[in-house]
């Protein structure tokens, strides 16, 4: 059980603030196909800058003395990075589609194509191989474990501490505390109000005195910041810190999820957490022990692994066929505003 | 009044490409400078020579005596190119003719998928002597063909019926095409097992099913016989010549296919009425069913059809008798091949001519690509950066025709003024030069 809440949760987080960078874009009235070249963007970038800074001396004296709270920070200080060039990398989208009035989805495509192509150009050269590495493996360098709190090697916590704190990554809460925070900046403050306005009717927006640009300026950068963060983390805690310019269609699959919840923050965290319990599945079916009895009941059952690996997409498929009809996109996105139109 | 300007409006959409496309390589070679003057290995004799291969790399012929790059003509990259040319122009038609009908087939790779699955278990599972090879070769290209429509179908139905978003659908179902390929490959008796160094490839389409003596053969069937593969026995597209004029390439007569293709489409979506309701759904859905078209046989139909032309580019790139599919990790990335049509198509203005050209603009590219990373230590991806940036670009090619027809539009084009507000349009090429 430990297993599996802990290895869903890694699955769901990613996903979960991706689509929540969908949702400040669309709200705002920008449709960002680009998560997912942002993701590998902010991958790469995250994964870079810890491999630039681990030499020095701080960083690796600290992973000497096994000094674990310095190296947390420095877990957060690669997040940050890779959260402001999602950013930077996510102006050349809103510059596309708010100055020069671009069709979305192209401008979006264009990135998904740029971040791959760049990245692996990139790492090539840097690295002579199509895998960038950070020096050691990223378990031990930043994952929680309970030898660091003192813990003897035999001695185990409770339940929830060996769930929630042994074996984790700091990434996983921080990133569930930024899922909260944002989303009651988007439902409960002023500013959420005008940039959901914006993606509903910027015409209406405008008149009361918004600044439509502005506001989806804001949104799509926002976006790009969670979208870069959520790729440095999916590499962080599922591929051993190494960027390879790919995030397995994450960027998509959050999209997905973004659409599936309906937009609404709360409906996107269940619908992440629905589709991380199936990923989770799909990759760790033969080691999933449910109830502790020493059966691995799913890899029993006979059913080809293939199935497994379909179960997440037939499944969004299936729920959406009976959830669509109430499915209610923002109805401004994808429209350029154009100040002289009613 | 639209036809009037029609003549005017293609010459500009031409323009806007090429200007695109110049601005994409100058993109591709600043990055090559950058890279090769604070990069030691790479230097700045290096940068120069990435910069002449980014314009002239199709021509490149390899080094000499000195160390210096020649160029002249190159029949086996000339070749190459319009081998690769042919899936791209089949996906690249095939997201066109989805986009010209109002929907975006992100569903390529998947489609392009479920082609090479049934191209291959076809090819691969009927023996030659019981069915003759230009027929096999026939079923193969048809059964390809057929599976990727059925699959284009799917995100059609859901869209249509169910009113599921058709780039979640096409994202969803891609997926699951890709594991179910792989479950298809999976412990089947396509896997390569006659060649020792292979694993994880299927055979290649000349490779063809023939009966062994008993114990003697790869595997057995249920009748207890036992088959083996033998290479030459299996079916490949013929050369049509084409190996005489580009010797040492892999080109074959699918270029010339895949070109005929295209000019079909491109007679099926202006000449006929299927392409005027197609085109209409995709203009506004509601006023086409106002009008007595049914939209929802329209966007099946348009669904299958991209599917269908993405099913053609698999058969005939696995057709070719050169290629083998790599099965073993099909499930965990979905093929370029399919992506590759999104920009073939944005680049051509999803005309169906046009594409034939910008496909193989887009294999140029992958030929220098190819040969940036033989003759310098730069690698292949600059090619796909130079893509992007060009399709960046394309984005807004509205800006940039305006720009470019500006003195003429404040006559004519009135139509394109009110679209395009009193705001002067922002100067494009800076806003290329900051990719």
């Amino acid at each position: 059980m430990t297993f599996l809440i802990q290895q869903t949760l890694l699955y769901t987080v990613p996903l979960m603030i991706v689509a929540l960078a969908g949702v400040f874009a669309e709200r705002s009235g920008i449709i960002n196909l680009a998560l997912e070249g942002i993701m590998i963007f902010g991958a790469f970038v995250g994964v870079l800058f810890v491999r630039i800074v681990q030499p020095l001396e701080v960083f690796a004296a600290a992973k000497a003395a096994g000094d674990w709270v310095t190296l947390q920070g420095l877990e957060l200080l690669a997040m940050l990075v890779s959260a402001a060039l999602g950013a930077i990398f996510s102006l050349l989208l809103s510059f596309a589609s708010v100055n020069l009035r671009a069709d979305q989805t192209i401008g979006g495509t264009a990135l998904n194509l740029l971040a791959p192509a760049l990245v692996l150009f990139l790492i090539r050269i840097l690295a002579g191989q199509n895998t960038l590495l950070i020096d050691g493996d990223a378990a031990s360098w930043f994952m929680l474990k309970n030898s660091l709190f003192g813990m003897g090697r035999t001695e185990k916590g409770g339940f929830l501490w060996e769930t929630f704190v042994n074996k984790s990554y700091i990434a996983t809460y921080v990133c569930i505390l930024i899922f909260a925070v944002l989303s009651v900046l988007l439902y409960k403050t002023r500013f959420g109000l005008r940039l959901r306005s914006c993606g509903e009717n910027p015409q209406a927006a405008d008149s009361l005195g918004i600044n439509v640009y502005r506001m989806r300026y804001a949104g799509t950068t926002i976006s790009g910041a969670l979208a870069g963060l959520g790729g440095f983390v999916y590499a962080l805690t599922t591929a051993n810190c190494a960027s390879t310019g790919d995030v397995a269609g994450f960027g998509f699959l959050a999209l997905a999820v973004m659409i599936f919840g309906n937009w609404k923050p709360l409906n996107i965290a269940g619908a992440s957490l629905l589709f991380g319990l199936f990923k989770c599945v799909a990759a760790s079916y033969t080691s999933l022990d449910v109830n502790g009895d020493g059966v691995f009941l799913l890899a029993e059952l006979g059913v080809s692994p293939h199935l497994y690996r379909m179960l997440p997409y037939l499944i969004t498929l299936i729920v959406l066929a009976f959830t669509s009809k109430r499915s209610r996109a923002p109805k401004a996105e994808g429209i350029p505003y154009d100040k002289g139109q009613r | 009044m639209k036809n009037s300007l029609l003549h005017k409006d293609g010459v500009r959409a031409a323009f806007a490409a090429i200007v695109s496309i110049l601005i994409g390589l100058a993109a591709g070679s600043v990055l090559v400078l950058i890279m090769g003057l604070t990069n030691d290995t790479l230097g700045l004799s290096g940068a120069l020579d990435g910069m002449r291969l980014i314009f002239g790399g199709l021509f490149a012929t390899g080094r000499n005596a000195s160390g210096g790059l020649t160029f002249g003509f190159n029949p086996a990259s000339m070749g190459n190119m319009l081998f690769r040319a042919t899936p791209l122009i089949l996906t690249g038609l095939s997201v066109a003719v989805a986009y010209k009908t109002g929907l975006f087939n992100i569903g390529a790779p998947g489609q392009y998928l479920m082609g090479t699955a049934a191209t291959l278990v076809i090819a691969l599972g009927i023996p030659t002597s019981v069915v003759p090879a230009p027929l096999l070769w026939l079923l193969a290209f048809v059964g390809g063909v057929l599976a990727g429509a059925l699959w284009g179908c799917l995100p059609g139905l859901l869209k249509a019926f169910l009113n599921i978003n058709e780039v979640l659908a096409c994202i969803m179902t891609n997926w699951i095409s890709a594991n179910l390929v792989t479950w298809i490959f999976d412990k089947s008796q396509f896997c390569n097992m006659v060649e020792n160094t292979k694993t994880g490839y299927i055979y290649k389409t000349t490779y063809g099913l023939t009966r062994a003596a008993d114990g003697a053969g790869v595997f057995t069937d249920a009748a207890g016989a036992s088959w083996t593969y033998v290479d030459g026995a299996g079916v490949a597209t013929g050369k049509l010549g084409l190996d005489k004029l580009f010797p040492g390439s892999q080109v074959n007569g699918g270029i010339l296919i895949a070109i005929v293709i295209a000019v079909a489409v491109y007679i099926l979506m202006t000449k006929t009425t299927l392409g005027y309701q197609l085109k209409a759904c995709g203009a506004n859905r509601h006023a086409a069913r106002y009008a007595g078209i049914s939209d929802r046989r329209n966007i099946v139909l348009s669904m299958a059809i991209a599917g269908a032309l993405a099913g053609a580019a698999a058969s005939l790139y696995y057709l070719s008798g050169n290629t083998e599919f790599y099965w073993t990790s099909a499930y965990q990335s979905l093929p370029a091949a399919g992506f590759n049509g999104i920009p073939v198509a944005l680049l051509a203005a999803n005309h169906p001519i046009a594409v034939i050209f910008t496909g193989m603009f887009m294999s140029m590219l992958n030929i220098v690509g190819l040969q940036m990373k033989n003759l310098t230590a730069y690698n292949e991806y600059i090619a796909d950066v130079i893509v992007a940036v060009i399709v960046y670009l394309s984005a807004f090619s509205l800006v940039i025709k305006l720009f470019l027809g500006r003195l003429p539009a404040h006559k004519a084009g009135a139509g394109h003024v009110s679209s395009g507000g009193e705001t002067p349009p922002a100067q494009p090429e800076k806003g290329g030069e900051e990719t």
